[in-house]
């Protein structure tokens, strides 16, 4: 009796187990993807909100006119007032793309995750992995990426400065082999208005070194950053 | 009679003095021939080195970067044509001219090998009277343009040492990049129509450790459908770049920079 029902245990663990990591793997799938889903809605809940006032935003994707340039496209979009939100809003936008796809700037599979602004000005833009393994990889093909991005912020949002691109969170060396990514880009060419805090202003006057531009902000990490690094060409 | 001869290799050696291996093949017939120990041939077979010497204040070296290599194939297009295989043969055909031109050519790579950025800027900074070039296959821009590079602006910074940090030395050399540039970029778009007529501004990563007068060749593009269209262009391509280092040579006169090799 004892052994018969022993036996039955163990058929019952034999055909029960097979189905039980299946969905147990199933499970851990079903998981992943909704994190993965989670992060992207966490990276991109800032669309449009309707509510907002519409402005005439600047969008600039490639030339059909001059090869290897950038034309702007004036778009009427309801933009927040928060430096961060517009940023986000206008930089979604720029990757949504073109109604001509193939004046493209940015890969249609990147993703902006996230964007902060620091107090000197220093907007700091998180794309994901495609952005770095999608584009065209060449000078003139990442260089439009991102002057694309410099110029948009430029033309809309005037508290963002100067621009770092991180990717998936870090610091890259380049984007895709070729344009330097360690530095940051200026986005701003006029004169830097006077800081509205006056102890960041002191700081960067006694780091910025003798032989440097009066103009040249802070540098995110001094020690290290080089500085100013590229200067969105004027192309217009 | 043996005279005539041997005049006649030598003419043949001096014209062949640019491809190297040619050229030792001359000069061991002429070895062979005769028996004295110095071989006429010889001179021509050196002669870059020989002019090179008396100019040793100035510009006399070039070196070469085919970019990519290694596990890093560069642009792919879609026949399957690699950037990097493509560049490195190009590297043959501008060495070739520079060599003609009078020059001594450095290569950054010779084989399928990938340097890092700061390698290949270390052969640069290593050299004195040198001049950098990076070639690049682009994945964009019209087909059958070449674009020359200038890095952007950097910050020039010298330490307190005298020093100039290693991840901005090229910042003391952009005004003459910029003139290298506009030199090389106005001997390509004689023959490249459609091309810019002076260099171009972007911050090529691998420029910004260079401590040389020092530009990045990008040709368009990787999206041909034959890589034999790329390979036409080669000549040209590497004709410019011979005369437009020709150029620039008078106007190569490295001010004594600090931390850099005088």
């Amino acid at each position: 009796m004892v052994i018969a029902g022993l036996i039955f245990v163990v058929l019952g663990a034999a055909i029960y187990f097979p189905i039980l990591r299946r969905r147990v793997k199933r499970a851990a799938r079903l998981q992943q993807q909704s994190e993965e889903q989670a992060r992207r809605e966490l990276a991109q809940p800032i669309t449009v909100n309707p509510g907002d006032p519409r402005v005439k935003t600047k969008l600039y994707w490639a030339s059909d006119a001059m090869d290897s340039t950038l034309a702007p496209v004036t778009v009427e979009l309801p933009l927040a007032n928060d430096p961060v939100v517009r940023s986000k809003q206008v930089l979604n936008t720029l990757l949504a793309g073109p109604v001509d796809a193939e004046l493209r700037t940015l890969p249609p599979d990147a993703v902006l995750l996230a964007f902060y602004l620091l107090p000197d000005g220093t907007g700091i833009a998180d794309f994901s992995e495609a952005l770095a393994t999608s584009v065209p990889s060449g000078i003139a093909s990442e260089q439009m990426a991102v002057d694309s991005i410099a110029r948009t912020l430029e033309a809309n949002v005037p508290q963002v400065r100067r621009l770092k691109i991180l990717i998936h969170g870090q610091e890259v060396e380049t984007l895709a082999g070729h344009l330097d990514l360690t530095g940051a880009f200026v986005v701003a060419t006029e004169p830097v208005a006077v800081p509205a805090n006056p102890a960041v202003a002191a700081a960067s006057a006694d780091k910025a070194p003798a032989s440097a531009p009066a103009a040249t902000p802070a540098t995110l990490t001094p020690e290290k950053a080089p500085g100013k690094l590229a200067q969105p060409e004027r192309k217009q | 009679m043996l005279l005539d001869v041997r005049n006649v290799i030598r003419m043949r050696t001096i014209f062949l003095a640019g491809a190297g291996s040619l050229a030792l093949v001359g000069a061991a017939m002429v070895h062979s021939a005769q028996s004295p120990t110095q071989a006429p041939g010889a001179p021509a077979v050196t002669s870059p080195q020989v002019g090179t010497q008396a100019q040793r204040s100035g510009l006399n070296i070039v070196v070469l970067d085919p970019a990519h290599g290694g596990t890093d194939p560069g642009a792919r297009g879609t026949g399957g044509i690699r950037e990097s295989e493509i560049v490195l043969d190009l590297a043959t055909q501008v060495r070739r001219a520079l060599e003609l031109a009078g020059f001594q050519v450095v290569l950054t790579r010779q084989g399928n090998e990938n340097p890092s950025f700061d390698d290949r800027s270390a052969v640069a900074n290593a050299q004195r009277g040198a001049v950098f070039v990076t070639l690049h296959i682009s994945s964009t821009g019209l087909p059958g343009t070449v674009r020359v590079y200038v890095n952007s602006d950097l910050a020039a910074v010298t330490e307190a040492n005298g020093l100039i940090p290693w991840d901005r030395a090229q910042a003391p050399f952009l005004g003459l990049s910029k003139k290298f540039g506009d030199l090389v970029q106005g001997m390509l778009v004689q023959r490249f129509k459609s091309s810019p007529d002076t260099a171009l501004t972007a911050g090529v990563r691998q420029l910004r450790t260079t401590a040389a007068p020092a530009i990045a060749v990008e040709i368009s593009s990787i999206v041909v459908e034959d890589r034999a269209e790329l390979d036409r262009m080669a000549p040209g391509v590497a004709d410019a770049i011979a005369r437009g280092a020709a150029a620039f040579k008078p106007s190569y006169v490295v001010a004594n920079v600090p931390g850099t090799l005088p």
